[in-house]
């Protein structure tokens, strides 16, 4: 049984159709790429499996268990496995980084206070800001705050981690940084879906590459087979015209 | 005509304190009772939870309706609303309910403002963390929205303190009309007028200042 099974997932906005009937799987571990032109769905695709938009059609399945999106607590449980990081890190702008940790796991998962607190410090030491526990996100660089909301999401110990293009916002200095924490992350061995226009980076990263385009999946393999024999012609277009530059 | 000698004695004193305490009483007891009640209309305004989209119409009407009335009408309506179901209710009680009354319309779309203000990806945010609506509103939106209520808000309730004048017209003796009885009992208009005015600007002014406080205490550290 796989971890994630989605299966013919749709959702759209008013009459429009954003995702078409995307179907694919992720084991345990795996690191799942979503890759495609601006507005084939991968946002989208991300957005519907944490909650944010509702599915219109199709299946998630965790573990074997389907996900009702429209209930609030099956949300609530949804949301203590899986983990999403944002384009814009979201970091709430009132809170210093260290709160920004604790919140969650306080509120939510009932952990004491000076329980949370150790664990964010040791968080924020991972991603490398084990000195910028009181810093507010105003106060850090763009690399810095994204750095600080994937320890925000791992605070919450997901088994699921979403990454939603979270290097397209920063500077192209500070990628790298948000990078090499992806990577260390990529080593716990915890299962990762991401959006990313990095493609070297997910060439090297994944254990399978999904490539879409409106909204749909039109292949799905290992980095190896989409980047250098891919069977459809779309993502052979989709490859070159990212290549020429 | 009356002198100098005659207006500054403890009568005067007594009775120009009790006017100033009912301007008082209408103004913070309404505004209060106001901010509250606006506070429940706004959050009901923003809910997209389809159960309440009864009570969102309502609370959309209300607001839509009563910042269209003038104060005056306001007070009016509820003096006659207010005698036909509870005749013994006091004056100075039927105008600090038509200041409530207006004040949430007003105050419930200063807060709505406010809470609009927050950015959407910030709510997400707090949402993906699996915070229920409550503890976002707490600990998300609110420090952030305070910023942006609190100002025109603040203003609004100083500027109040003077539209409380219109309780006059129930026979409310406030600030406004004891300045009038002032007059009427023969000292001269610069002086019944002029202590009016200098009391309004004295209690204008502390509030002011305590809305200043209040905000530096609750606006959000982001830019510090």
């Amino acid at each position: 049984m796989s971890l994630l099974d989605i299966a013919e997932l749709s959702a759209g906005y008013g009459g429009n159709t954003i995702l078409d009937g995307v179907s694919l799987t992720a084991e345990r571990g795996d690191i799942v790429s979503l890759i495609g032109p601006s507005g084939s769905g991968k946002s989208t695709l991300l957005r519907v499996l944490i909650g944010l938009t509702p599915p219109t059609g199709g299946t998630v399945r965790i573990d074997g268990a389907a996900v009702d999106y429209a209930d609030s607590a099956a949300l609530k449980a949804l949301r203590r496995r899986m983990s999403i990081v944002f384009q814009q890190f979201n970091l709430f702008q009132n809170m210093t980084a260290l709160d920004n940790l604790t919140l969650a796991p306080v509120r939510t998962l009932g952990v004491a206070r000076a329980e949370a607190e150790a664990r964010g410090c040791d968080l924020l030491a991972k991603v490398g800001l084990a000195d910028k526990a009181g810093a507010y996100p105003a106060q850090l660089s763009g690399g810095q705050q994204q750095r600080v909301a994937i320890a925000r999401a791992l605070a919450m110990q997901p088994e699921i981690l979403l990454l939603d293009e979270v290097t397209s916002a920063l500077d192209p200095e500070r990628v790298g940084e948000v990078l090499d924490t992806i990577r260390t992350l990529a080593e716990t061995g915890i299962t990762m879906l991401l959006v990313s226009h990095e493609m070297g980076f997910v060439r090297e990263i994944s254990t399978k590459v999904v490539m879409m385009d409106a909204g749909r999946v039109v292949e799905a393999g290992p980095p190896a087979s989409i980047f250098e024999s891919p069977r459809e012609t779309r993502t052979r277009s989709f490859m070159q015209a990212i290549i020429r530059h | 005509m009356n002198g100098a000698a005659e207006f500054f004695t403890t009568d005067t004193a007594a009775f120009l304190a009790g006017a100033l305490g009912r301007t008082l009483w209408m103004t913070l007891l309404g505004c209060t009772l106001g901010f509250l009640l606006g506070g429940v209309l706004a959050l009901v305004r923003r809910t997209r939870q389809p159960l309440l989209a009864p009570a969102r119409l309502l609370a959309g009407l209300y607001v839509e309706t009563f910042r269209r009335l003038p104060f005056l009408v306001i007070l009016i309506l509820v003096l006659f609303s207010v005698q036909a179901v509870a005749p013994g209710l006091s004056l100075l009680g039927i105008a600090t309910i038509a200041v409530t009354l207006a004040a949430t319309a007003y105050l419930a779309e200063i807060i709505r403002a406010g809470l609009d203000a927050v950015p959407r990806p910030q709510v997400e945010g707090a949402e993906v963390l699996g915070l229920s609506a409550l503890d976002r509103l707490r600990f998300v939106v609110l420090p952030q929205a305070w910023g942006v209520i609190l100002p025109p808000a603040a203003a609004f309730m100083v500027m109040f303190v003077k539209d409380t004048a219109l309780a006059s017209h129930l026979g409310v003796v406030e600030l406004a009309f004891a300045g009038k009885i002032l007059v009427n009992k023969g000292f001269s208009p610069t002086l019944g007028f002029g202590a009016v005015l200098v009391l309004y600007a004295l209690v204008s002014w502390p509030l002011g200042r305590a809305a200043a406080h209040l905000e530096k205490k609750l606006v959000a550290p982001r830019h510090r």
